[in-house]
């Protein structure tokens, strides 16, 4: 909860204030035991971000790859592993999770966000067990601290169309409340690579939230309120599908995905006024996400209700070096899952403690070590254990160790939605096991960090060496290998991910920041078919950003420019081999690099406008649905993406604020 | 479900139980010398090392530090003797000078040039 988490903090915010002579967009703290950055909303207005998938193109420790060539979603990575590895909390609540894995990223506007805080490594047992490469929070903004009136608008030469509103608006001394609105619309088709497909589905979103904020100060008391209502549908496939006349037919191939999804959440948080170190906190949400789709001659259907509850209580042991946080998490999810009218409905319960131990000697060495046991209904009872160190040798050198456990029951469905977008059979693996017939996933992540800041010519950088490592006991594996199959069954031998990221930030001047980063990846997994290293993911990857902002006139009107290159390397294919020889692909696809810019104007404290290019050099990838020309033949496949579809892309926005 | 509403009951009354002995949890604030972020670290981990005091808080501009303490374990006197002991006057006891030599340069709030200097480095 905020209010708690703000205070805990609060001594040391203060020491990373004399550290910084300016505010950076996104900050690796030099304080936390845990291996945390944070990026805010400065950094987030760098790219066109229209939703919380979008948002991470600016940085380096997120991937951000394309999942199909038909719905154009964008799924992120971290540590080499995909997101329902991670754990996606809104406000500390789990948020993208379940039926909502693959699309739910897009289900939160960009302007909605204030501010993502992204943990590398195992992360807290707080909010639950199902964290393995890491955890992703991303807070909203809140009524009392947004602006009293924020639109935003955007086109693209894509024929996307967005427009944001907030509202906010105090009622009493104690309480404010915030309305925001959120409506994307795409209508326009585009084949620019002249394959029969559109190259991005036909959308409409609309989404709306109302937030309720009460604070009292001086009692300690701090809630929040949330209902939310997303109404969302897609239509993909051939250019001349006509959904009224082709559905159910073989004759023009298309689909449509549409979503409905309701959030409501209660938060409710309070420090006792005598003891700023002890605090409680509550929070509870209740969520109705329901998709009805259909790809071809496919259809899927989920309808996913989920109960999150947590109760937790802060407080020190002797003085504030040592602090614990304990509680209890509860967790009601129920799945009506429904694929080509087989019925894969089931119902998940877990309920589990935990406790966290921190220690921090306020100087050069810190601990959080946690435990939770929980017991559930189809993974069974378990425990969970996370340890992070960190120790500062020298100055501004911090090291830092994380060990963790995590597990999650695999969704493979929800998960692995693109594949109904192909003519592959759908093959579970039955080992008997209480989830699709599969054993629940369970993974160690091991991570080691250095972070060094150092002064160059005067100016202030730092330089971040990370390594990781996460090693499956069991996974579902997904298998691609046949291209007429998906297979998923549970992991017979080893499988792990490697990562090793270095990253230097370099504040060059006043008015120009650098960043650059190399990435590489070893994830190998035992297939059936032998070792293989993980398809469509690169082993190097290159990344750089520059940033500049002219000087302000009169403390307001500035120019801000924004440049990032990506450098992808060669990709492993899945094996397409038995294909008949033109639907064959390469055993690696070409490395190749993308560009993208904006740049922002800043007339007033009102207003701004902003224009950019994604992907500047017009990089495509050639042929990004085998066997177009046959959709319901045998070879029909658009899930194998490693690049991108469209091409360039040129957009424009506008931002007016009123405080 | 009421088993759950019934510990949660419980851990509640616990707390506030607590809350309320004043004795085991009770507000000091003492006047403390000192002119920069590392005399603030060293004045709050003085503080903390001694025994019963469970937070402490000392602030740049007014030289405030903040505490709780147990009044049962300790009392303002004795963790005035241990800021002391460090280097850094209080209001009610004065470092020795031998201590207060030893304490970094940029520190010694004694000296009008050093704490004029870090006045112009905030402003």
């Amino acid at each position: 909860m905020e209010p708690i988490h703000h205070f805990i903090t609060l001594e040391n915010e203060l020491e990373e204030v004399t550290l910084k002579s300016k505010k950076k967009a996104t900050q690796r703290s030099f304080i936390q035991t845990k291996n945390v950055f944070t990026v805010n909303s400065a950094e987030l207005l760098k790219a066109a971000c229209c939703n919380l998938a979008e948002s991470f193109e600016t940085n380096p420790s997120i991937d951000v790859n394309f999942s199909d060539a038909l719905t154009g979603t964008r799924q992120i990575q971290m540590l080499g592993l995909k997101s329902p590895y991670l754990l996606i909390t809104q406000e500390n609540i789990p948020s993208i999770r379940g039926a909502g894995q693959v699309f739910g990223l897009t289900f939160t506007p960009g302007t909605w966000v204030e501010s993502i805080q992204i943990t590398k490594g195992a992360g807290s047992v707080i909010n639950g067990y199902e964290s393995i490469s890491g955890q992703i929070n991303a807070e909203l903004v809140k009524p009392l601290t947004d602006n009293r009136i924020f639109l935003n608008a955007y086109g693209s030469l894509g024929g996307r169309y967005e427009l944001n509103s907030h509202l906010n608006h105090k009622i009493s001394d104690k309480w404010q409340t915030g309305v925001y609105i959120h409506g994307n619309y795409r209508n326009k088709k585009f084949d620019r690579n002249k394959d029969g497909f559109l190259d991005n589905p036909l959308i409409s979103q609309v989404n709306v939230m109302n937030r309720w904020q009460y604070l009292d100060a001086e009692k300690g008391w701090v809630s929040f309120i949330n209902v939310r209502f997303m109404d969302d549908s897609k239509q993909t496939g051939q250019n001349n599908f006509d959904p009224l006349k082709d559905k159910g037919r073989s004759e023009v191939w298309g689909g449509e995905i549409d979503t409905k999804r309701f959030d409501s959440s209660l938060k409710l948080g309070y420090v006792f006024p005598q003891l700023p170190f002890q605090s409680f906190g509550f929070q509870f949400s209740y969520s109705n996400h329901d998709q009805d789709s259909y790809f071809g001659l496919k259809t899927y259907d989920i309808n996913h209700q989920s109960v999150y509850s947590n109760l937790l209580f802060n407080s020190i042991i002797g003085d504030t070096r040592s602090k614990f946080t304990t509680g209890l998490n509860f967790t009601y999810d129920i799945y009506d899952e429904f694929v080509n009218s087989i019925n894969f409905s089931r119902k998940e319960k877990s309920f589990g403690g935990f406790f966290e131990y921190a220690y921090d000697n306020s100087d050069n060495f810190s601990f959080t070590s946690g435990v939770r046991i929980d017991t559930h209904n189809l993974l069974g009872t378990y425990i969970t254990p996370r340890l992070h160190i960190r120790y500062v040798p020298w100055e501004k050198g911090v090291l830092r160790a994380s060990i963790g456990q995590g597990r999650k029951s695999g969704n493979v469905f929800a998960e692995n939605q693109q594949l109904f977008a192909s003519t592959r059979q759908i093959d579970i693996q039955s080992s008997g096991g209480k989830i699709y017939g599969l054993d629940p996933e369970v993974a160690w992540n091991y991570g080691l960090s250095y972070l060094q800041g150092f002064n160059l010519f005067n100016r202030k950088g730092d330089i971040t060496f990370d390594y990781y490592r996460t090693h499956f006991q069991n996974q579902v594996v997904v298998d691609w290998e046949n291209p007429q199959r998906i297979s998923f069954y549970n992991l017979d031998g080893e499988s792990y991910a490697n990562s090793f990221q270095t990253e230097v930030n370099y504040y060059v001047d006043d008015f120009t920041s650098l960043r650059l980063a190399y990435k590489f990846y070893d994830i190998e997994t035992d297939y059936f078919s032998g070792k293989l290293s993980k398809p469509l993911t690169p082993n190097h990857r290159l990344f750089a950003n520059i940033s500049y902002e002219t000087k302000k006139i009169n403390d307001i009107k500035q120019w801000k420019f924004d440049l990032t290159y990506n450098f992808i390397g060669e990709q492993r294919l899945p094996d397409t081999s038995t294909n008949t020889v033109e639907y064959q692909l390469e055993e690696y696809s070409n490395s190749y690099s993308l560009l993208n810019t904006q740049i922002t104007k800043v007339f007033t404290e009102k207003f701004e406008i902003y224009f950019g290019v994604e992907n500047l050099t017009d990089l495509k990838q050639k042929n990004p649905i085998l066997a177009s020309d046959d959709p319901f033949g045998d070879s029909f496949d658009s899930t194998i993406i490693y690049a991108p579809i469209f091409g360039r892309m040129l957009y424009s926005g506008l931002r007016f604020k009123i405080n | 479900m009421k088993k759950t509403i019934l510990i949660i009951c419980l851990l509640l009354i616990g707390f506030s139980a607590s809350a309320q002995k004043k004795k085991k949890n009770s507000k000091v604030a003492i006047e403390v010398d000192g002119v920069c972020m590392m005399c603030k670290k060293r004045i709050e981990k003085a503080a903390l090392n001694s025994k019963g005091v469970k937070f402490a808080s000392w602030d740049l501009k007014t030289h405030q530090l903040s505490l709780i303490i147990d009044e049962n374990k300790t009392d303002s006197k004795i963790i005035q003797q241990n800021v002391a002991a460090v280097g850094h006057d209080t209001r009610g006891v004065r470092a020795k000078d031998h201590v207060y030599n030893q304490i970094d340069p940029c520190c010694k709030y004694r000296d009008k040039k050093i704490v004029d200097a870090h006045e112009k480095a905030e402003n």
